[in-house]
């Protein structure tokens, strides 16, 4: 049944006619996935899981192995180009209101393989055991520790020892190995879940399929998909071939040294808004909540969000506070990268409590106070001849591609 | 007579769910206690110091169980400064005399309480040792002052073994 799903989504699946580039994002993030297990498994052929060779081991295949450097290099930008979809693919959902009912299971699952993808990345980043890998391990294991009681014994247990070590090295390597392949098996139930309302659209109004409103999949959307496939492709090759280092860190070239910390901790670029909420809050066990809340709040947003309206299209007060939140988020990410002291550690304070402002009390109150812009009654609608409202709409939409 | 036949059942459903139950835990307790310190990470739980060049005012950093140990020859200012702290100013109060059964040595795991960093010497605002991951201040007795950090650093056990060496562990 998911097969068959999987074929006809490639096929002749019914997609609204009005998907605009947004919507693309769904198959460049297969293509991430994939391009990650491939270079994956052939990275694993020549890595060495001790902590005694994982060093010198990810060096030989820089220097030595044919070809190496470049499978090294499309795998670990290609985790950032992982998390620049995602994040536009979740932004997309929270403008256009594809996580209300009826797709709440999609959205759920979604999150589901976000926190995933945080996981394999972070364990991902550990076997260089470069600096930055010891050290990030030491600082994210040790969350746990947040917890009364046994936490102790939770840390201890994740290590494998008394630190960060040789026993940790490879369960990270095996765990890291495993991931990819349950985010798969996700990735599937994901799109076999939008089968069944099929795809959100711009002005987020539900319609008939088959029917005018609606496209076969192949070959409309196979050749917009692939076409900003392309484009995402030219940017990525861009950073394998033009900047492979410029999303790492410098000390991730020194190897692990358990006695020396290096002067700033900082992690990878997409972790950095929840780092940033983490440090925000001086007492440990809290700010260890705070920052899971951040992620976790996110499944249930369906519920937080009282507006009947889906897209933001038609939502004025709405649209204006996804600008705001897209600002908080991008500000955390930012003072997330700097000292957590004086202003940038105000700043932090201050765009942490914004966030869950805009999550626990503007996004159920505003269901209810916002006055909605008319909604068309299908797609075809506006384009035979709509309200001059339905054209305003249009061409505001228009701006945000 | 029915009532009594409901009671075979439930008997033996029951019995029959314990012991399933107690298969499935035996069968994951090795699956999860497999991931903790093994034999040989506990064998190495000991280890000898000699600090007979250390001077006052320097201090020894150690590995010990993967993690460092500071080993502090503290100077008469110091120990004066960590003495005469009152215990209300402290977030987890702990006397100086108890961290440090010798005045003279500090014998700790340089280990920051927050998040597992290690803090640098002669740092920070209260002229012990300063985290630079997230800014946690220790005292000259290793007490957590200011910072995100809710515990003073960890004292582990050791001895003097001579007058020129420690054993920690």
């Amino acid at each position: 049944m998911p097969l068959l799903t999987l074929a006809n989504h490639l096929t002749d699946y019914p997609t609204p006619k009005n998907l605009n580039y947004w919507w693309t994002f769904g198959g460049i993030l297969t293509f991430c996935l994939i391009t990650q297990i491939v270079t994956g498994l052939t990275l694993a052929m020549h890595y060495i899981a001790h902590a005694d060779m994982a060093f010198e081991s990810v060096e030989h295949i820089m220097r030595d192995v044919n070809y190496g450097w470049l499978i090294r290099y499309i795998h670990a930008n290609g985790a950032s180009m992982f998390f620049l979809a995602v994040y536009i693919h979740i932004f997309r959902s929270l403008f256009y209101g594809s996580y209300k009912a009826p797709r709440e299971i999609i959205w759920i699952i979604g999150i589901i393989i976000y926190l995933l993808m945080m996981a394999a990345a972070f364990m991902g980043y550990v076997l260089p055991w470069g600096q930055m890998s010891f050290w990030g391990a030491t600082v994210i294991t040790n969350l746990f520790s947040a917890i009364p009681l046994v936490g102790e014994g939770i840390v201890t247990w994740l290590w494998g020892g008394y630190s960060v070590d040789n026993p940790t090295l490879t369960r990270f390597f095996t765990l890291h190995y495993l991931i990819p392949f349950l985010i798969l098996g996700l990735v599937v139930l994901h799109i076999w879940a939008l089968h069944v309302p099929g795809n959100n659209n711009p002005i987020g109004i539900d319609i008939k399929k088959p029917s005018k409103d609606t496209v076969p999949f192949h070959p409309y959307i196979v050749i917009k998909d692939g076409f900003a496939l392309l484009m995402f492709m030219i940017v990525f090759a861009f950073f394998v071939f033009y900047a492979p280092n410029i999303l790492g860190h410098a000390d991730n070239y020194i190897e692990a040294n358990p006695m020396v910390t290096p002067a700033h901790i900082v992690p990878e670029w997409y972790l950095l808004p929840f780092y940033a909420i983490l440090r925000s809050v001086p007492d440990k066990l809290l700010g260890v909540v705070a920052m899971l809340s951040a992620i976790l709040i996110l499944a249930v947003l369906p519920w937080l969000d009282t507006s009947k309206i889906r897209s933001a299209v038609f939502r004025p007060l709405y649209k204006q506070f996804y600008w705001i939140l897209v600002a908080d988020v991008l500000i955390l990410g930012y003072v997330g990268a700097m000292p957590a002291e004086g202003l940038y550690l105000l700043i932090a304070r201050v765009a942490t409590a914004y966030y869950f402002l805009h999550f626990l009390v503007i996004l159920p109150v505003l269901g209810f106070k916002e006055k909605t812009l008319p909604v068309p009654l299908s797609i075809t609608e506006p384009v035979l001849g709509g309200s001059p409202n339905l054209a305003a709409a249009r061409n505001k939409e228009s701006k945000i591609e | 007579m029915s009532e009594k036949k409901t009671k075979r059942r439930d008997f033996l459903f029951t019995a029959t769910t314990a012991v399933g139950a107690v298969g499935a835990a035996a069968v994951v307790w090795p699956m999860i206690d497999q991931m903790n310190p093994d034999a040989s990470v506990k064998a190495l739980a000991s280890t000898e110091v000699d600090v007979s060049s250390l001077t006052p005012g320097n201090t020894l950093t150690v590995l010990w169980r993967g993690k460092p140990v500071f080993i502090r020859r503290r100077t008469q200012e110091e120990i004066d400064e960590a003495r005469k702290v009152k215990m209300e100013d402290l977030i987890h109060p702990e006397k100086d005399e108890d961290r440090a059964k010798n005045p003279e040595w500090l014998v700790m795991l340089g280990v920051c309480t927050h998040l597992g960093c290690v803090p640098l010497n002669d740092k920070g605002d209260y002229n012990g040792w300063f985290c630079p991951c997230h800014g946690s201040h220790y005292d000259t007795s290793g007490r957590i002052r200011k910072g995100p950090a809710p515990w003073n650093m960890e004292v582990p056990k050791y001895e003097f073994v001579d007058a020129n060496t420690i054993k920690i562990g």
